[in-house]
């Protein structure tokens, strides 16, 4: 089936299968920075924002996007190197491949909280597992980003 | 998932015959357990354009169409008022904010899921379930039934409550099943205790809720009586996740929490 969409702001069809995911459809036309962890919906690095809002690629169907619009990392490319930065001052970056879905969750946080507490932030973030480098430095670059005006 | 279809209906006259045509047709509400459970169907069918993804309020009712988000649930400033926001409190440790973005309500109640979260929070609300055919069916006679896979869910309805409530979920990590959960309300109607995740599916506590109702002061000796009676009626047993004495330790600790905290808020 053809589902048009728009990712990035461009307008996109797809073709896909009836029951096709999102993350396999997203992967298939080379948007690799929507990576596969889990496939059940539980590791969070397949997200990507659906009308802006955080969703799992993994557990939504293409059929179900018709319409709407899909924002990658590469569509927030500035707020992302922004928060890249405040990432390497406090060394919270060791593989890299839950920082696309991070960083678009922590970007639709920003938008949604005005002055989250650390713990309003750690609940906002749980879901985004990370394997490698840990939470505490992750926590402290990310309440930076959040201050940030510029 | 293996599909040779995925529908859209325009009517709801129109998704329940595509429904009833064949078995391994299915509804998809959310689609979060879905991706878990179901490995292929005939036809998917899709409620998005039937308009059942509203909150309506009025004076003293509460209607949530059964394709609202568990993040809309938690986020709505009438439910986070209603009985001291149980059901925002119960959705709110569901998984990440990314799964309760897609999981809905209709899926979480039609899915019967015994770790269910919503389960104790909607029973002391003594919310009622809105089918298409079933018309209105209490959600703790819908819990004792057996499953309802040819109707349509299209809303789940309670009263604006005044009173004071209390949830708690017990799980290991934020991002696991609950171990235990429980929920209790106080209002004009009087007190109501649910527990579930037992592992069994969450049930009311009516002996115990009758016992408090009848108790004209709440002490140390009553509250050890109405622990006594959800431990009878409530039954516990070991899984994966914990021991049958460690549920009943965790009831006895968190009823009695519970009902303080309750009583707190009152006065």
């Amino acid at each position: 089936m053809l589902i048009k969409t728009i990712v990035n702001n461009e307008p996109k069809t797809f073709v896909c299968e009836p029951g096709e995911y999102l993350l396999d459809t997203l992967r298939k036309n080379n948007y690799l920075s929507v990576r596969r962890g889990c496939d059940n919906t539980s590791c969070g690095v397949c997200t990507v924002l659906l009308n802006g809002k955080p969703v799992p690629s993994c557990s939504v169907f293409t059929a179900s996007v018709e319409g709407k619009e899909i924002t990658t990392v590469e569509g927030i490319q500035a707020e992302a190197e922004k928060l890249g930065h405040f990432f390497g001052s406090e060394g919270a970056d060791q593989c890299g491949f839950c920082n696309p879905s991070l960083a678009l969750t922590v970007y639709a946080m920003k938008r949604e909280l005005k002055h989250p507490t650390e713990q309003e932030v750690r609940e906002y973030l749980v879901g985004n597992l990370c394997r490698c480098t840990g939470y505490i430095q992750q926590e402290r670059a990310i309440m930076d980003y959040l201050e940030d005006e510029s | 998932m293996f599909v040779s279809e995925y529908v859209k209906p325009t009517t709801l006259e129109e998704a329940y015959q595509q429904l009833i045509k064949d078995k391994t047709n299915h509804i998809i509400a959310g689609g979060a357990w879905m991706k878990l459970t179901l490995k292929s169907a005939s036809h998917l069918i899709s409620l998005e354009d039937l308009d059942l993804n509203r909150i309506l309020t009025t004076n003293d009712m509460i209607e949530i169409g059964s394709m609202v988000t568990l993040r809309e649930i938690e986020t709505n400033e009438h439910i986070k008022n209603c009985c001291s926001g149980i059901l925002s409190l119960a959705c709110h440790n569901i998984m990440g904010i990314n799964v309760r973005n897609i999981a809905t309500i209709g899926g979480s109640v039609m899915g019967r899921l015994a770790f269910s979260d919503l389960y104790p929070a909607l029973l002391v609300l003594d919310a009622t379930l809105v089918f298409y055919k079933a018309g209105e069916v209490s959600f703790a006679d819908f819990l004792k039934s057996p499953k309802m896979d040819t109707d349509i869910l299209l809303c789940v309805r309670f009263a604006k409550n005044q009173g004071k409530g209390y949830f708690r979920k017990v799980a290991t990590t934020a991002l696991d099943f609950a171990i235990l959960n429980l929920a209790i309300a106080h209002s004009e109607q009087g007190w109501r205790i649910s527990v579930g995740a037992t592992p069994y599916v969450a049930s009311l506590a009516t002996s115990a809720m009758s016992y408090l109702n009848e108790s004209k002061r709440i002490d140390e000796v009553v509250m050890e009586q109405t622990v006594q009676l959800v431990l009878e009626e409530i039954p516990c047993t070991d899984n994966i996740r914990a021991s049958k004495e460690y549920r009943e330790q965790l009831i006895k600790a968190y009823i009695k929490r519970g009902i303080k905290k309750v009583i707190e808020h009152v006065d």
